[in-house]
């Protein structure tokens, strides 16, 4: 290799300037350009974008998806896929509200609401490793179960039992100006960008995913590595369900119902790549914010929100194609 | 002889670094050059500007039957008569014979399709000008490796070529498989196509050359007919060292403590059926450097992963008396085993990841706590490896798929010896090494064994074996037919043993 390796950034060590060049040369970086080039165009149109309580609405709305995405990046990272993700938040909404609607407390309520995505990692990781089944259709099985239940449970009728106020914190709270699902986004971003950059079952992941073959035979054991990740991913997303419903008090029958793909949306814009290896949580987790301040712009510049998908997926093929780019430049003579 | 290619002042500079330096190399038709070198003397590069995969620096000039002519890219090449067979295979191992040797040239008929009879034919008559007996309408993942690579060659046939590059063809062949291969380039040679032909294997070179030519750091060294030349000579030019002071002498590290012992080892296949590995017994003591030979098939990779607890089997292993019970990778890392595995980029490296991480993905936790890696201690243990086995890498932070073949090699047996194993198996260390890198590797072998690490080196190269080995265990066919002391393992027993 060349002139790169003798840089400071390549050492990883030493100096602001040092550790600035690194963030230069993250994938992550490429997302949170965009993020910051959308923000400027979009308030050059509305100065209300700017505003702490746009802000602060635009991260409420986002951050379910982005909280998914967390789990999501860490399943495509070791090379697979979860499709289950909005089933496991319906289910996991649905569930809470029954119980509060049988009478129970709030923390069995949200216990059993927890325990729906215990359920679908469970059912998704032994699918994939102790079958064998391709993660795609293992849970793609899991996500068409989930939604009939729902349908089978509420008959196609929205459910909204009685709930006490101390548990709509959790969906409509505020601590200081931030939303309490913000401030569980950014804890469990924290908590699982450690995870992944500083543990050893962070490591493991990113081996299982980049040579599978090669991390079984160094010792590491790939199977629980895959069974924790669906595990974490469906629990990941049963929280999202309960916050959900905690902000809406209303179980919809269709509620996550096509998530899946904003979430996986949000990890590939991230840099996450689907053949596994590569991706990291903080890139999901803007991936998540660049797809809800797109809606966000839209809104506010009176587009026809029908366009908002379309230019969702415009702004996933423009990242994706970005990140091939730069990648063949660095690797290709 | 006429004179076919003919390349002068070949110079290629990459960004910082200078790949070839006006090389010069003369190729008649139908003779059979051998282009000789270690890894980085610039031979791949020669090739894929041979090929039109690659464009030489301004300067030089590349000329066929005396015109000067320049290569366009790979398909001008072909129509120039210049084809290429890779050391990988390339070809598609879910389509047939045929339409593999017709692939994106399929003949038509009338309505625009296929026309599978003429395509089958005409394959079938490449495959007999190579006197080869190959269904054209078998499927190519059914073949063997051998037979693949004959596919290979019969579409280069095919194409009409008057020139065909062979990179390192006979690696992941049997002996059996590799003698058929050397006949077929002496019979095309007859036939008057040129072959360039690149092959570590010094035996070979001698068994199939009418010239040599050594390339070293991107230099023409010398081009000798092969009568003139002798392996020494040859590897002295190679390298610029003699062959002896290269490889040093054996000395024995072996003890008379008995620390792992197999016993009745059987594969055990799903379905009940018949085990093609079956009843290995054997010790192996502390200290002691144990060789496993035997032809590709023969069942060497699949009697390690058994004990390594990758493949399922019947039996039992005893290590230091005890029974332990190994049913995966992991069980047999915890009683003290490593495994450099056969092929190190598909199952020994996650190539995606930088040398430190692949370093200590066997042995994470003695930098960890709490589950928490410590980077620096990390770094500073991986530093000390890079050191201590002169790995040729910028830093720990260089992802090892940019490193050459024989530091790969290093990273994964850094890493396995990192955690200090009491037992390691070595599975073909030294394939698609230099010989700089291998003697290298082969010290490094024998200083663990003197620490008192027992080893087990697999190896389809027999004078590697005999060369490192204090005993030889030769399998046949799934089971052992032979056991050797080193004294007593000359080259023509261990054949016997594996053939006879």
């Amino acid at each position: 290799m060349s002139v790169a390796d003798n840089s400071p950034a390549s050492r990883g060590r030493g100096g602001i300037h040092g550790k600035l060049s690194k963030l230069r040369h993250a994938r992550e970086f490429n997302v949170l350009i965009a993020l910051v080039m959308m923000g400027g165009a979009i308030s050059v149109f509305t100065p209300y974008f700017l505003t702490v309580d746009n802000l602060m609405g635009v991260s409420r709305a986002f951050s379910l998806t982005a909280i998914m995405a967390i789990g999501m990046v860490m399943v495509i990272i070791t090379g697979g896929i979860d499709l289950s993700v909005g089933s496991a938040m319906g289910l996991a909404g649905l569930v809470t509200a029954l119980c509060f609607d049988s009478g129970y407390g709030q923390v069995s309520a949200v216990a059993a609401g927890l325990s729906v995505g215990a359920v679908f990692g469970l059912a998704n990781g032994l699918l994939v490793t102790g079958i064998g089944l391709p993660p795609f259709i293992a849970t793609l099985g899991t996500l068409s179960i989930g939604r009939g239940l729902m349908y089978m449970i509420t008959h196609g009728v929205p459910l909204t039992p009685k709930t006490p106020d101390s548990f709509t914190i959790l969906g409509q709270g505020y601590i200081g100006p931030v939303p309490v699902p913000v401030v569980i986004l950014i804890v469990l971003t924290l908590i699982f960008s450690l995870v992944m950059i500083h543990t050893r079952f962070g490591r493991h992941i990113y081996a299982t995913g980049g040579n599978e073959g090669a991390a079984r035979l160094s010792g590491v054991k790939t199977q629980r590595v895959k069974l924790t990740v669906y595990m974490l991913s469906s629990l990941i997303s049963s929280l999202a369900g309960v916050i959900a419903f905690s902000r809406y008090l209303s179980a919809e029958p269709a509620s996550g119902f096509g998530s899946e793909l904003d979430v996986i949306a949000a990890a590939a814009i991230g840099g996450a790549s689907l053949s596994g290896g590569i991706g990291s949580v903080t890139g999901a987790v803007m991936g998540a914010a660049l797809i809800g301040e797109i809606a966000n712009g839209v809104v506010l510049l009176n587009i026809n929100t029908y366009a908002q998908q379309a230019i969702t997926g415009g702004v996933i093929l423009v990242a994706v194609s970005l990140d091939v780019f730069r990648n063949r430049l660095k690797g290709g003579r | 002889m006429t004179q076919f290619l003919e390349m002068t002042g070949i110079s290629k500079t990459f960004p910082g670094v200078k790949a070839l330096d006006a090389v010069t190399l003369e190729l008649q038709a139908g003779e059979v050059h051998v282009l000789a070198g270690e890894n980085g003397a610039g031979k791949s590069t020669l090739m894929k500007i041979m090929t039109g995969v690659l464009k030489a620096d301004a300067g030089g000039s590349i000329r066929i039957e005396g015109q000067e002519i320049d290569i366009r890219g790979p398909l001008h090449a072909r129509a120039l008569g210049i084809s290429i067979i890779y050391q990988e295979l390339s070809v598609v191992n879910n389509l047939t014979v045929a339409e593999n040797i017709f692939l994106a040239r399929e003949p038509r008929n009338t309505w625009g399709l296929i026309d599978r009879p003429r395509m089958i034919a005409e394959a079938r008559r490449a495959l007999a000008e190579l006197t080869v007996e190959i269904d054209p309408a078998a499927v190519v993942g059914t073949l063997s490796i051998g037979q693949r690579q004959l596919v290979e060659i019969a579409r280069a046939i095919s194409y009409r070529s008057r020139l065909i590059i062979m990179d390192e063809p006979t690696a992941s062949l049997s002996n059996h498989e590799a003698q058929v291969l050397t006949k077929l380039v002496r019979k095309l040679a007859s036939q008057g196509i040129g072959i360039v032909y690149i092959s570590h294997k010094l035996d070979e070179i001698f068994e199939v050359a009418d010239r040599i030519s050594v390339l070293r750091d991107g230099r023409s060294v010398c081009t000798y007919p092969a009568a003139a030349m002798t392996p020494d000579l040859l590897v002295r030019e190679m390298v610029n060292r003699d062959f002896g002071a290269l490889f040093g002498t054996h000395v024995s590290h072996a003890t008379d403590e008995v620390l792992l012992s197999v016993r009745n080892l059987t594969e055990k296949r799903p379905g009940g059926r018949g085990s093609r590995v079956r009843d290995i017994s054997f010790d192996l003591c502390r200290g002691e450097i144990l060789g496993f030979f035997g032809l590709v098939g023969a069942g060497r990779t699949e009697v390690m992963e058994m004990i390594f607890g990758n493949r399922p089997a019947t039996g039992e292993i005893l290590i230091g008396g005890g029974k332990v019970r190994i049913v995966s990778p992991s069980d047999a890392i915890a009683q003290g085993m490593g495994f450099v595995t056969e092929n190190r980029q598909e199952l020994g490296l996650v190539l995606g990841m930088t040398v430190r991480e692949n370093f200590s993905l066997t042995h994470l936790a003695e930098y960890c706590s709490f589950n928490v890696v410590n980077r620096p201690r990390e770094t500073a243990a991986c530093l000390g490896y890079i050191r201590t086995l002169d790995i040729k890498t910028p830093s720990p932070e260089q992802k090892v798929m940019n490193l050459s073949g024989g530091n790969q090699q290093k990273v994964v047996i850094a890493k396995w010896v990192a955690r200090k194993p009491r037992i390691l198996i070595v599975d073909e260390p030294t394939r698609g090494i230099d010989i700089a890198a291998k003697a290298e590797v082969h010290a490094l072998l024998n200083r663990l064994a003197s620490e008192g690490i027992s080893i087990i080196v697999v190896s389809s190269d027999l004078p590697e074996v005999l060369a490192i080995s204090d005993r030889v265990i030769v399998l046949k066919e799934g089971r052992i037919s032979d056991e050797l002391q080193r004294e007593a393992a000359t080259k023509e027993r261990v054949m016997l043993a594996a053939t006879g």
